[in-house]
């Protein structure tokens, strides 16, 4: 009797760890494909504006260099590694596309051209996207980090070495701040 | 902006709806034991009863989205056709790590907005293209987040328990009083059993009228909870309050009425499309919250 009851609670508790390690699976994958949806909408970023400078070429006489700068800044986000310089980067990236869309606001002509409103709802929206799967990825993040601390998660964490995951954070304040380009 | 708002907004919520579904439950329950005893051994009927809600409920479940976009006769749309709407949920679904919903619109020009489908694989949002028009893209962003949320929430599944349990208390309501008034009551356990058996029958009758009234307004009290709830993980997604509270203005201003819209549609929309409906109602028979008051919340939590 003894015996089956002994059983019974061993496979209770089993099944029990089970759900748990399960579910810490569960909320690391989710981690690891926040991160990557991330890259995802900054490649879009990196593939949406060779066109969009082509396209502002033909209408912007004057302020040309505004266009190289969005060219040369788009170059260093590709070619830089590592988190910190990466993220420099995008800041840049980010600071140098947005001259430049207030310079189009001086070409009517510009702002008028089907493709480049086109374009540049594009390139908002992609913005947009970024600030967004930044937030998610926090998002996420603090769900894992939550749930690997708490009794009795914490023990299978330690177990299975599940360590915390580091948030998204952005040193320019500004930036964190003006996460909407839109135009209406 | 502080975030806590949102969330103590947000937990505050799901305590209500939990405590309300316990509500309708305990109505059903009550209602059952009291004409169960009144019957003695007559379940059957109540079993079949329970199996015929549940059977509705379940086509609901899994067919109703596509019934409510048809007579809403809303149009699926691709990218290229509305490339903003298109963006802006694109937007949100990665906010809220949902997968991109089915875009539809409604060709109408009273502005309103639902979203429909049982998770958020199998679900939809659809727009009038008169709020198309009148709401600029950080409105509609918090227009779609909203929306987006009744789908992060599961509020269509969520509907369709509380439909499931009201629709039993209905039907086990009718049932009884049918039986009663077509002299299946004579068969009662109760027989010859003096005043104990007229107070329970008393009881079992007045249950059979007042509890699916109850149950019917504890289903609305549900529905407004949702609708707060939605506002506030919405504000959540977008961490922008404000663009839903002035879409709501801009909805709420408006005189028109949705023609596609009907009784058993309203309480998907983002505000009830039945205006005069919803200004001679009382609170209580509503299926969504003033919007002054959804307003003032949105901004509180600023």
């Amino acid at each position: 009797m003894i015996g089956i009851l002994v059983l019974v609670v061993v496979v209770v508790l089993v099944l029990i760890g089970i759900g748990i390690f399960n579910s810490l699976v569960t909320l690391k994958k989710r981690v690891d494909n926040g991160w990557s949806q991330i890259d995802v909408q900054l490649k879009r970023r990196y593939d949406l504006i060779p066109n969009l400078v082509e396209t502002a070429k033909g209408y912007i006489a004057h302020e040309r260099s505004v266009l190289e700068n969005v060219t040369k800044a788009r170059q260093q986000a590709i070619d830089v590694s590592g988190v910190k310089e990466q993220a420099k980067a995008e800041n840049m990236l980010t600071g140098a596309l947005r001259s430049l869309f207030a310079v189009v606001e001086n070409y009517p002509n510009l702002k008028a051209n089907e493709t480049m409103k086109a374009l540049m709802e594009e390139l908002s929206s992609t913005e947009n996207k970024i600030s967004f799967s930044r937030q998610h990825y926090n998002d996420v993040v603090m769900d894992y980090n939550t749930r690997i601390g708490q009794v009795p998660a914490n023990i299978f964490a330690g177990m299975f070495n599940f360590k915390p995951a580091d948030f998204f954070e952005l040193e320019d304040e500004a930036e964190r701040k003006a996460p909407k380009v839109s135009f209406t | 902006m502080t975030m806590h708002g949102m969330y103590d907004e947000i937990a505050a919520n799901r305590r209500n709806s939990f405590f309300i579904t316990v509500a309708i439950s305990a109505v059903l329950v009550v209602l059952g034991y009291f004409i169960g005893q009144y019957w003695g051994r007559s379940y059957g009927g109540i079993a079949i009863a329970v199996i015929i809600a549940l059977v509705m409920s379940l086509s609901a479940y899994y067919g109703g989205d596509k019934v409510v976009l048809a007579v809403s006769r809303a149009k699926r749309i691709e990218k290229k056709d509305y490339q903003q709407l298109f963006n802006v949920i694109e937007e949100l679904s990665i906010a809220a790590g949902v997968p991109m919903p089915a875009v539809y619109v409604i060709d109408d020009t009273a502005p309103n907005a639902f979203a429909t489908g049982r998770d958020p694989q199998h679900a939809s949002v659809a727009i009038t293209t008169g709020l198309l028009q009148k709401l600029t893209r950080d409105e509609l962003q918090g227009v779609m987040a909203h929306e987006l949320s009744h789908v992060q929430n599961r509020d269509i599944l969520y509907a369709t328990m509380v439909g499931v349990l009201v629709g039993s208390v209905a039907l086990i309501s009718d049932f009884f009083l049918r039986s009663f008034f077509w002299g299946g009551g004579r068969r009662r356990k109760s027989e010859g059993n003096g005043t104990a058996g007229a107070i329970l029958l008393v009881v079992a009758i007045a249950l059979a009228i007042l509890a699916p009234i109850a149950a019917k307004l504890l289903q609305l009290a549900v529905s407004r909870q949702r609708e707060y709830l939605a506002d506030a993980s919405g504000a959540k997604l977008t961490r922008y309050p404000e663009g839903l509270a002035s879409a709501l203005e801009k909805i709420a201003g408006d005189r028109e009425v949705l023609e596609v819209a009907n009784r058993a549609t309203q309480h998907l929309y983002i505000v009830n499309p039945i205006k005069p409906f919803e200004k001679r109602a009382s609170n209580l028979f509503s299926t969504h919250p003033p919007i002054q008051e959804r307003v003032r919340r949105l901004r509180e939590m600023r």
